[in-house]
């Protein structure tokens, strides 16, 4: 029997596989990728941890706390910050080659830090981690599917007992059975399409499945806008080139904010200067093409494919575009989800680290330190599950048949590009009460046409459209809910800003948004935060 | 424009066909794939995710050359095909398995890493070899492993090669034995892998560097010992 079945092959994941094999456990990692292919990749700009002499573990808590506007909670905080320098000696000393300064770990300073506390590696920092933590799971013996799309948690008298697939290549269904199941699928931020900076994948499976199962989601409505992505494509360009000096200028060649301030204020003012009808530029052509070469060589060579435009001789179109999703499966400070053996880590988690904003720098911190805290505690809370065929398997596999048999009469690519793009305008970086209710009823709209839409290729193999229509599935049923959080949420905090309620609101909203579903329908409440879990 | 796709399915008839898209022009070829799927052919087959050129699922070649679909601007008459080597298994799309087994088999990870102080220049020995992406064109552009199947190729040599030069590794022989199999000695040096790799990396030169690490181990170049039974000295 399976010890620990980890769905997603992230730094979240593979960070659990490697602590849950130092712990003598049978691991089976499954993603819906091959191990590599996986959003962690395109993390450039670090990970925290306070080793600058000139900075203190006070500080990253202190910088964590206040991005986080009060939704975070002040143990996990704590608990991440303080194990940030051993995380980074742990990932030295498996391998990771970070940049050196002289002969110390080179740290660069992102938004909202007082220090230079994010260690590098050029802008491939979360490439080279997550190849890192790929060796060592080899070297470990980690077993890994590969290609295996997840559809649902099992669940056998209320306790998760696995979790079922779609085998992407044989569009068969199976289950896979453990012990505990960790789920480490990553965030949801491309339900924004491609007014999104992540990958073709982060649609939310994860807390969509369990969602689907019982569990609790929390703080939905704070989705993080990164300031600068590129103007077309909505490519990132790193945090890094705000850091090392980067300006921000309007079309009218005015600076109009400060480049260091936290990735909120800064994409709202970005934002403003959008809907004025003006363009915005990043400027690091003072930088130099040397400097360039050697800290953005990716971010310059995606400007010129994409763009037409290279930022060593010319300032770079963007605006501010979805990248990253700091609500989640709500998790307690063991990681454990509101069903018993389910487990959830990294971006598809809420754990509240980020609270209401995440500082840059402290995802791949997150992914690393709970990631291996994640397997520990999963670990400890397993129990064998009865072996055999669950209904839940019978179901799925009768759903992906239904499927093959939907009237195709509504074409899905269609309503999905038209989705993303009103849910950017509506609940975006400035949202309004009217325009959130209007972005919801097309969604349920959306919901009840999905026995009328369908796929066209009907083959078995490799059926790629098949799984991009899953993923349109659980897309409407997290952007159902991450709406009703932002209607509900009548005030503004981190990323959540509301036009109509400008201001904090500290008596009502001082409170976690919870999610969950009875009988399928989406229910959701505040859950008011005691004073001194962030005091 | 006009680009042409060879599309491939075991089970139609025939298996293999050439198929034109007409697509607007200056696109990004996954932006072009992309719109070929969501508006003309929704059974165009392939694999992509990040589309910025790190997470290496989009490999393909184009007119021959191994080329990343995100990072490859589409020009008019283009012939877009899956890798080579590699089996197929629809479309664009290739089974990469086989070639990741290749790391396990060499050993391309960390062995035995000792806390050691490390600068600035001892991170330039790998940084190059740390950007691989796994992205499997080097596979599809080497004649030794479109022969050998066994040989370990140029991605799992260049890990290979990724720890030896790390100056915390202190297992550098054991990672040598590993590689005289199958591996280093096999390579032609043709240097295809480093002419197609989309990540600048050069297998060609990191396996030359393993051999120099070989020969100082004691190993000697098979091929070579042949020669020397023609007497000749060198």
């Amino acid at each position: 029997m399976i010890d620990l079945l980890i769905v997603g092959s992230g730094g979240a994941g593979l960070s659990a596989a490697l602590r849950a094999k130092e712990l003598g456990a049978r691991v089976v990692v499954v993603g819906k990728h091959y191990p590599t292919e996986a959003q962690t990749s395109m993390a450039q700009g670090g990970i925290n941890a306070a080793i600058d002499p000139e900075d203190s573990v006070a500080q990253h808590i202190a910088d964590t706390l206040a991005s986080a506007h009060g939704l975070a909670d002040r143990e996990v905080v704590e608990l991440v910050c303080q194990e940030a320098p051993e995380a980074i000696e742990w990932l030295d000393r498996i391998g990771t080659p970070f940049d050196r300064e002289g002969e110390r770990l080179a740290q660069r300073r992102l938004g909202g830090a007082k220090a230079p506390r994010a260690c590098y590696a050029q802008d491939y920092t979360g490439l080279k981690i997550l190849h890192t933590l790929y060796d060592n799971a080899l070297k470990m013996g980690v077993e890994f599917v590969d290609e295996h799309f997840l559809l649902n948690i099992i669940l056998h008298e209320g306790r998760a007992v696995g979790a079922t697939f779609l085998d992407i290549r044989t569009t068969q269904v199976r289950q896979i059975l453990a012990r505990s199941v960790l789920l480490a699928t990553g965030g949801y931020a491309k339900i924004y399409g491609k007014y999104s900076t992540n990958g073709f994948g982060s649609y939310g499976e994860g807390l969509a499945a369990a969602m689907r199962a019982g569990a609790k989601l929390s703080d939905l409505e704070f989705i993080q806008f990164h300031p600068t992505a590129l103007a077309q494509s909505s490519i990132l360009i790193s945090e890094a080139a705000r850091g090392a000096g980067g300006k921000l200028i309007n079309s009218q060649q005015e600076r109009f904010c400060d480049e260091l301030a936290t990735r909120d204020l800064l994409a709202r003012a970005i934002y403003e200067e959008l809907e004025k009808g003006l363009e915005v530029f990043l400027d690091i052509t003072h930088l130099g093409e040397e400097f360039i070469e050697k800290n953005l060589p990716q971010e310059r060579k995606l400007a010129i494919l994409y763009e037409g435009v290279d930022p060593v001789c010319k300032p770079v179109p963007i605006k501010p575009a979805a990248h990253y999703t700091m609500g989640g499966i709500d998790v307690d400070r063991d990681l454990q989800t509101s069903i018993e053996g389910l487990y959830a880590v990294g971006e598809c988690s809420n754990a509240k680290l980020h609270g209401a904003n995440r500082l840059g720098g402290n995802s791949l911190l997150e992914v690393v330190v709970l990631g291996k805290r994640a397997a520990q505690k999963a670990l400890d809370g397993g129990m064998e599950p009865q072996e055999s065929e669950y209904e839940r398997t019978r179901m799925d596999r009768q759903f992906i048949h239904t499927l093959f048999g939907l009237p195709n009469k509504i074409d899905f690519m269609e309503r999905r590009e038209f989705l993303s793009k009103i849910m950017y305008r509506n609940c975006g970086v400035v949202r309004e009460e009217a325009g959130l209710k209007g972005v919801l009823s097309v969604i349920r709209q959306h919901q009840r046409e999905l026995a009328f839409m369908g796929i066209k290729d009907r083959s078995q193999l490799y059926n790629s459209e098949l799984v991009q229509f899953l993923e349109y599935g659980n897309l409407l049923e997290l952007s159902e809910a991450v709406l009703v959080g932002a209607i509900q949420r009548k005030e503004s905090r981190g990323a959540h800003f509301r036009k109509d309620f400008p201001n904090t609101d500290d008596r009502n909203y001082l409170a976690h948004t919870l999610f969950w579903k009875e009988d399928g329908v989406l229910c959701a409440d505040f859950l008011p935060i005691k004073d001194n879990q962030i005091k | 424009m006009k680009i042409k796709v060879r599309r491939f399915h075991p089970r139609f008839d025939p298996p293999s066909i050439d198929m034109e898209y007409e697509v607007p022009d200056g696109l990004v070829l996954l932006e072009a794939l992309d719109l070929i799927k969501s508006q003309r052919d929704r059974s165009l087959t392939y694999r992509s995710m990040c589309r910025s050129g790190v997470c290496g699922s989009c490999a393909v070649r184009v007119n021959g050359k191994e080329v990343l679909a995100c990072e490859y601007k589409v020009q008019h008459g283009d012939y877009v095909e899956p890798l080579s080597v590699v089996d197929v298994i629809r479309d664009l799309v290739t089974d990469k398995s086989k070639a990741l087994t290749t790391l396990a088999r060499a050993k391309a990870y960390p062995l035995d890493m000792a806390q050691v102080q490390m600068s600035e220049e001892d991170i330039k020995l790998i940084e190059r070899q740390s950007d691989c992406i796994l992205c499997t064109s080097c596979y599809s552009s080497c004649p030794v492993y479109e022969e050998k199947p066994a040989f370990l190729g140029p991605f799992a040599l260049t890990r290979v090669y990724r720890y030896v030069a790390d100056k915390r590794e202190q297992a550098k022989k054991e990672h040598i034995d590993e590689v005289i199999e199958d591996g280093i000695w096999d390579c032609t040096l043709c240097g295809n892998c480093t002419e197609v790799c989309p990540q600048g990396i050069d297998p060609k030169n990191d396996i030359l560097m393993l051999q120099s690490w070989a020969a100082k181990f004691g190993h000697f170049n098979p091929n070579m010992s042949s020669f020397g039974s023609f007497g000749l000295e060198f």
